[in-house]
């Protein structure tokens, strides 16, 4: 019983893991589906139970905190910045970043400073990502 | 009062066969110390040639945690929430993760150049993280 719950975690955090690592590739649900082993239904009912939001979910908010990143960090323009982290279209990527942040990604670089924090990256990317939880 | 340095680091493995074929066969570390204790298998690795620093390879059960706690310390390991996070050091950031990837080992994120210096990290085959890194002279 216990294994099979262990072997299912890991292999959705293999998928999690993808996300962080290839947020700018074009990674659909079968693509993460396979990396996890399991049907497309399966994995984002399991993801959800596993993490608390969908894969989707997860996702979106990897490529808008890589977003942020490169708004203050980079001189890259808005659309360098879309494409950069993975979104397909410049208006799928304003509206998104617009719904989880409150600003339109101009905004938010005109009006936010983030000095880059001396620690390892990792725990930047993980502790800044907009999650769902608050 | 002044503590002088860390000694020994522990992380949590489901296996610990499995641990040693991927902290040694895969990581090249070295085997510090394996023995069977009776009560527990106390399985030691270290960095080549640091003996002084180990990191214990232990296995979650009873009778140190019920059955129940041990069943939840192995769920959160399997999702990488267990809080096992080893950082080391290389003189090659590329080279190493080159390596490493041949070797079939989970990146979870590619070298790139940081302000601290060049580095990637991995995933053990049970949840804890890695950090690898070529560093930049501290200032």
């Amino acid at each position: 019983m216990s294994r099979a719950v262990e072997e299912t975690n890991r292999a959705m955090l293999r998928a999690r893991d993808a996300m962080d690592r290839a947020y700018a590739q074009p990674l659909d649900t079968p693509t993460l589906a396979k990396i996890a082993h399991v049907s497309e239904a399966h994995f984002i009912r399991t993801f959800r139970a596993t993490f608390g939001e969908t894969p989707h979910r997860y996702l979106q908010r990897r490529r808008v905190e890589r977003a942020m990143y490169l708004l203050l960090h980079t001189d890259q323009d808005v659309t360098q910045v879309c494409y950069a982290v993975g979104f397909g279209s410049l208006g799928t990527f304003s509206r998104t970043f617009r719904q989880i942040v409150g600003a339109s990604p101009t905004d938010y670089r005109k009006r936010r400073t983030m000095p880059a924090a001396p620690v390892p990256s990792c725990f930047t990317k993980a502790w800044t990502r907009p999650s769902s939880f608050g | 009062m002044t503590m002088n340095a860390i000694s020994r680091s522990q992380i949590y493995v489901l296996d610990q066969d499995e641990a040693l074929d991927f902290y040694i066969g895969k990581l090249g570390l070295e085997l510090n110390t394996d023995q069977d204790l009776g009560f527990m298998r106390w399985l030691t690795v270290n960095v080549p040639g640091d003996r002084e620093r180990e990191i214990l390879l232990e296995k979650p059960g009873p009778p140190n945690l019920d059955p129940v706690t041990a069943e939840q310390v192995r769920e959160l390991l399997t999702k990488g929430a267990a809080g096992g996070f080893l950082f080391m050091t290389t003189d090659d950031a590329h080279k190493t993760y080159e390596e490493l990837v041949a070797k079939g080992v989970d990146i979870t994120d590619e070298p790139m150049e940081r302000p601290y210096g060049i580095d990637f990290g991995i995933r053990d085959p049970f949840g804890n993280r890695i950090r690898i890194g070529q560093m930049f002279e501290r200032p």
